[in-house]
């Protein structure tokens, strides 16, 4: 009875649960392989070189070994650190960015959880992500590692601010926070359409948000050894490592959501939408994920106050400015979603 | 439903420990970050009421954004917490009423249906899910019984942001400024100025 | 105007992104190292190597004049006459962790003895096995014979 009961109720949701997890898990972990991959090999393309192409056939096994490398590695925690803060840094970057696959809709109906404030959640983990940063800054007791953690507190706080705006400019569109319905919103037109100059803030916030080139400066090569990660090493290292590059995915698929159209073809005519809708998403994942390869690749990284300029001088006013045009626009003409 | 209360257990205990350990831990920065992991239960209570907008906002607002400025300062300044801590006995009976008092009050919202002509609080077993998101909800409720006061507790933050601005903002006279419009505008012509020197003088 | 029209529709930005796009299909200009090398001057001055004469007696008279030059003071040598009178070494060693591979010693050889060949790819695991002695510089000599006289051979036009 009870054990029926148990069965029941416990343990057949909890294992379906936990598939859930790992089937979207697993992928993404091994899309981060790949992408670590294609950026070497991006980039190589186009500095004229060769990239990895040793380990496997056109070195595509490159990133397992060099995972295999840092995971056998000793783990140095410095003795000056605040031992549980440090290990707990990389845990929890490396968590928050993976929770936010939670509520990604990878095709219609393909999702963990379809939640009412999708759009939200996504926020809400990414604005988390500071944390792990300012952790591994602090904690790591050492100067490079805190003032790469004081700039990225400013700069993800500065950048969270005009994404949230470009947000609220799709939400007026959409009339809603779920996720799915944003991709419906978008079978006539996709967004970056209509709100072309939302997108490119958009996407010019996400590298910042991500801490990538040419906004890179908590992990400042240059200037700052390693930035917040200096003092790690080994498998800590992996997961910050994993982290940046998982939320990286994880901000090209929101971009994709919000402005691509998810998984909608991009015509609605025959042969392109009987492609699965996942077939699609992907590609447009891959395509945004190669622009953030391809900008890396060209731009050289910014100033600290330029960065700060850019966000609260350009960004936050612009996109102010277009919340204000964009419902201006949709009570005039009386479009606003119901 | 065992899994909701034992999510609720879970989330109440974490929050209330957190918070005793903000006032109790030696280290600043741990408090702080006990702070957050506090807030943090605090948005999945809020989830299992189903509140999920609430639960949303509160990390985007408190954890997102107000506790990182909150570790920051902490974080900067070198402020002896032990010190401050001294009066700690002393304070205690005052601090013990207070606690009584509010307790006092949340027990009489809970227990007397007659407190306030709505229920504030349903009693439930689940999470609520509505038919009307509640993001919707909040919004019908914020923006026509309560406009003027939202409208007004918006101005104040603005009053008070715009005076934490003018209180900090000074000119600092003899400070290189980069101008950006002028440096964009520059082009090849007027970047270089040619002048003819003439021997033993200079320009 | 012009200007601001090209701020804000970053043309720059643009621009700069299709010129490293076109980069993408031009060919590379690396070697794929292990596999292919780049092309070596006959004056290149890589390891260390003590060259024999075509019946198989070793070159070096012992003169010193190497050891004397080295600006690293890398070369030791010892010397004293063979039973059949002639002059030769009985210890060269070379500590290649000093050497700075000025080619000095190569240049001021008289009978064109100690050189240093094309190899470079002697890298070692332990800093012992740098201490060359004369056994392992005669031996290099021998492996490396054929392209050091190749490469003397062409250089020998500008000596």
């Amino acid at each position: 009875m009870l054990n029926q009961y148990f069965f029941d109720s416990f343990l057949i949701p909890g294992l379906i649960i936990i598939a859930q997890i790992l089937a979207v898990v697993v992928p993404v972990l091994i899309c981060v392989a790949f992408l670590v991959y294609s950026e070497r090999k991006v980039l190589a393309l186009i500095q004229l070189r060769r990239g990895p192409n040793i380990v496997g056939p056109f070195g595509l096994l490159q990133s397992f070994a060099d995972a295999l490398k840092l995971l056998t590695k000793e783990n140095i925690i410095p003795s000056g650190s605040n031992k549980f803060v440090f290990l707990l840094a990389p845990i929890i970057t490396m968590v928050l960015s993976l929770a936010g696959w939670a509520v990604i809709p990878f095709a219609p109906g393909l999702v963990v959880s379809d939640i009412n404030v999708g759009i939200m959640y996504l926020f809400a983990v990414s604005s988390l992500g500071v944390y792990g940063v300012i952790m591994a800054g602090w904690a790591s007791n050492s100067k490079y590692p805190f003032l790469g953690a004081l700039r990225s507190a400013a700069q993800m706080v500065s950048y969270e601010v005009s994404i949230g705006f470009v947000i609220i400019t799709v939400l007026l569109c959409v009339g809603s926070l779920n996720l799915t319905k944003i991709v419906e919103a978008q079978q006539t037109v996709w967004f970056a359409i209509p709100l072309l100059p939302m997108f490119v803030i958009f996407f010019i916030s996400a590298l910042a948000e991500t801490n990538r080139l040419p906004f890179d400066l908590p992990e400042d090569e240059s200037t700052l050894v390693a930035g917040f990660f200096t003092e790690y090493s080994s498998s800590s290292f992996v997961l910050f490592f994993l982290a940046e590059y998982a939320s990286m995915i994880l901000m090209s698929s929101m971009t994709v959501i919000l402005f691509m159209g998810g998984w909608l073809p991009p015509f609605d005519i025959y042969p392109l939408n009987v492609v699965p809708g996942i077939v699609w998403f992907t590609l447009k994942v891959i395509f945004i994920l190669f622009l953030f390869i391809w900008v890396r690749a060209t731009f050289p990284r910014y100033r600290y106050d330029q960065l700060m300029r850019l966000g609260w001088k350009v960004f936050l006013p612009f996109s102010l400015l277009w919340v204000v045009v964009t419902s201006g626009f949709l009570v005039i003409f009386d479009k606003l979603p119901s | 439903m065992i899994l909701y209360s034992i999510s609720f257990y879970l989330f109440s205990t974490i929050a209330v420990f957190s918070a005793l350990m903000v006032i109790s831990a030696k280290n600043p920065v741990h408090s702080v970050l006990f702070l957050i992991l506090s807030f943090v239960n605090a948005s999945g209570l809020f989830v299992l009421l189903g509140a999920e907008f609430l639960a949303m906002i509160l990390v985007v607002v408190y954890v997102g954004a107000v506790a990182v400025l909150f570790l920051f300062v902490v974080m900067m300044l070198d402020i002896n917490f032990i010190k401050l801590r001294e009066g700690f006995l002393q304070y205690l009976p005052f601090g013990a009423l207070l606690g009584l008092v509010l307790i006092i009050e949340l027990g009489m919202l809970f227990y007397t249906e007659t407190y306030s002509e709505v229920r504030l609080v349903e009693f439930s077993n689940k999470p609520l899910i509505a038919e009307i998101e509640n993001t919707k909800m909040i919004g019908e409720i914020l923006y026509t019984d309560y406009f003027y006061l939202f409208q007004i507790s918006g101005i104040i933050l603005l009053v008070a942001m715009i005076g934490s601005i003018t209180l900090t903002l000074r000119d600092r006279g003899k400070v290189k400024r980069q101008d950006i419009n002028s440096q964009n505008n520059l082009d090849s012509k007027n970047a270089i100025e040619k002048k003819k020197v003439k021997l033993g003088e200079g320009i | 105007m012009l200007q601001i029209i090209k701020s804000f529709t970053l043309y720059e930005l643009f621009k700069g992104l299709i010129l490293t796009f076109k980069y993408i299909f031009k060919s590379k200009v690396t070697i794929n190292y292990p596999h292919e090398k780049g092309p070596l001057s006959p004056r290149f001055r890589g390891e260390h190597a003590l060259r024999r004469y075509p019946n198989g007696e070793e070159r070096c008279i012992a003169c010193k004049l190497c050891e004397a030059v080295c600006p690293a003071q890398a070369i030791t040598i010892e010397a004293e006459p063979r039973t059949d009178g002639s002059r030769r070494t009985t210890r060269y060693d070379i500590d290649m962790s000093k050497c700075i591979y000025c080619g000095l010693c190569e240049e001021s050889c008289p009978v064109d003895a100690i050189v240093e060949g094309p190899n470079y790819e002697f890298a070692t695991e332990t800093r012992e096995e740098l201490m060359y002695n004369k056994e392992k510089l005669l031996s290099n000599g021998d492996m490396w014979e054929q392209e050091i006289a190749q490469n003397l051979q062409l250089d020998s036009k500008y000596r």
